[in-house]
């Protein structure tokens, strides 16, 4: 278990390392948290619109992804995307052991869609880093959700649908 | 396919609107202490919502500390609301930044109140009146803040 935990840490070390974001990075170190990964390290191919998201989630059960909330439990309890699952800020060692938690006994195909929107994209830090703790775990059928600004801006304020 | 998009409203419709009453609270600051908002009436408030993994909450912090120390004789007052899961972290980051303002520990409920917290930063500015006057939301010209600040703050209290 400490093993794959090391690999997959290192994995996504190597990975994510030229994708650290200085400021992040400085704020990790300080506060003893995950290596960030910037939001840069995800290639467009790895991005889905809001839109795309909605449409993929009208699909059959197996077809459908599963959506999984990388940002705080506070926002997650505020309002989510319709049936997401809450893994915790990925920057956070507890976020990412309950992600790898969520996702360990699922095939690596499965269609997984992650989203944040805690803070505007480029200054996320949770979900490049998702991302590619993701990737090192061996799922391919990855996509982060694109959110420009936020949660609130680019989902809740343009009426699509909130679970709480 | 549309009933899913357009069905349910909007989470933020609750929140205070601009010239509507700001909603008062009751919480707890980050060391424990009960804190009010009615406690400060007839102060300017800014109300800002942040949490440790929040970047451009990182700049503004420093500055809102600034400003509490510039116009806290006019009546500015500002509170920081941790939108942090974990009150610890918020707390040694409150420390480290040596911030001059009540730091409160938020929740979801204190969320809802204020129309949804679905991104950081969030800042009020709440006149002496305890009316919003402003919402800002995410990344924001600070200047331009400043100026909207020193225009409350020379504005009577009716």
């Amino acid at each position: 278990m400490l093993i794959n935990k090391a690999k997959c840490w290192m994995r996504m070390a190597a990975v994510g390392l030229a994708a650290l974001c200085a400021g992040n990075q400085a704020w990790a170190l300080q506060f003893g948290s995950a290596p960030v990964v910037s939001t840069t390290a995800i290639p467009q191919t790895g991005l889905i619109s809001p839109e795309q998201l909605i449409a993929a989630m009208q699909k059959n059960r197996q077809e459908a992804p599963l959506v999984i909330q990388v940002g705080s439990r506070m926002m997650f309890d505020q309002g989510r995307i319709p049936a997401a699952v809450f893994a915790g800020p990925a920057v956070q060692p507890e976020g990412i052991d309950l992600l790898r938690n969520r996702v360990a006994s699922l095939p690596r195909s499965k269609f997984i869609v992650i989203y944040c929107g805690c803070c505007p994209w480029s200054r996320c830090p949770n979900i490049g880093t998702a991302y590619q703790f993701l990737l090192g775990m061996g799922f391919k059928n990855l996509k982060a959700l694109y959110l420009p600004n936020n949660f609130g801006m680019d989902w809740v304020a343009k009426g699509y649908k909130v679970e709480k | 396919m549309l009933g899913w998009c357009c069905l349910a409203a909007p989470a933020q419709a609750a929140g205070p609107r601009v010239g509507q009453k700001a909603p008062v609270f009751a919480a707890h600051n980050l060391y424990g202490k009960p804190v009010t908002l009615n406690q400060f009436r007839g102060k300017v408030i800014l109300l800002n919502f942040w949490a440790t993994w929040c970047g451009p909450c990182r700049v503004e912090l420093p500055r809102f500390d600034a400003w509490q120390a510039r116009y806290s004789a006019d009546g500015l007052q500002v509170l920081a609301i941790s939108m942090d899961d974990n009150r610890d972290q918020a707390r040694a980051m409150a420390d480290r930044l040596h911030l001059h303002f009540p730091m409160l520990a938020g929740n979801s409920r204190l969320g809802a109140a204020y129309g949804g917290i679905f991104g950081l930063p969030v800042t009020y500015l709440i006149d002496r009146d305890g009316i919003v006057r402003k919402r800002v939301e995410g990344e924001t010209n600070l200047d331009q803040l400043e100026v909207e600040v020193q225009k409350l703050l020379h504005e009577p209290h009716r």
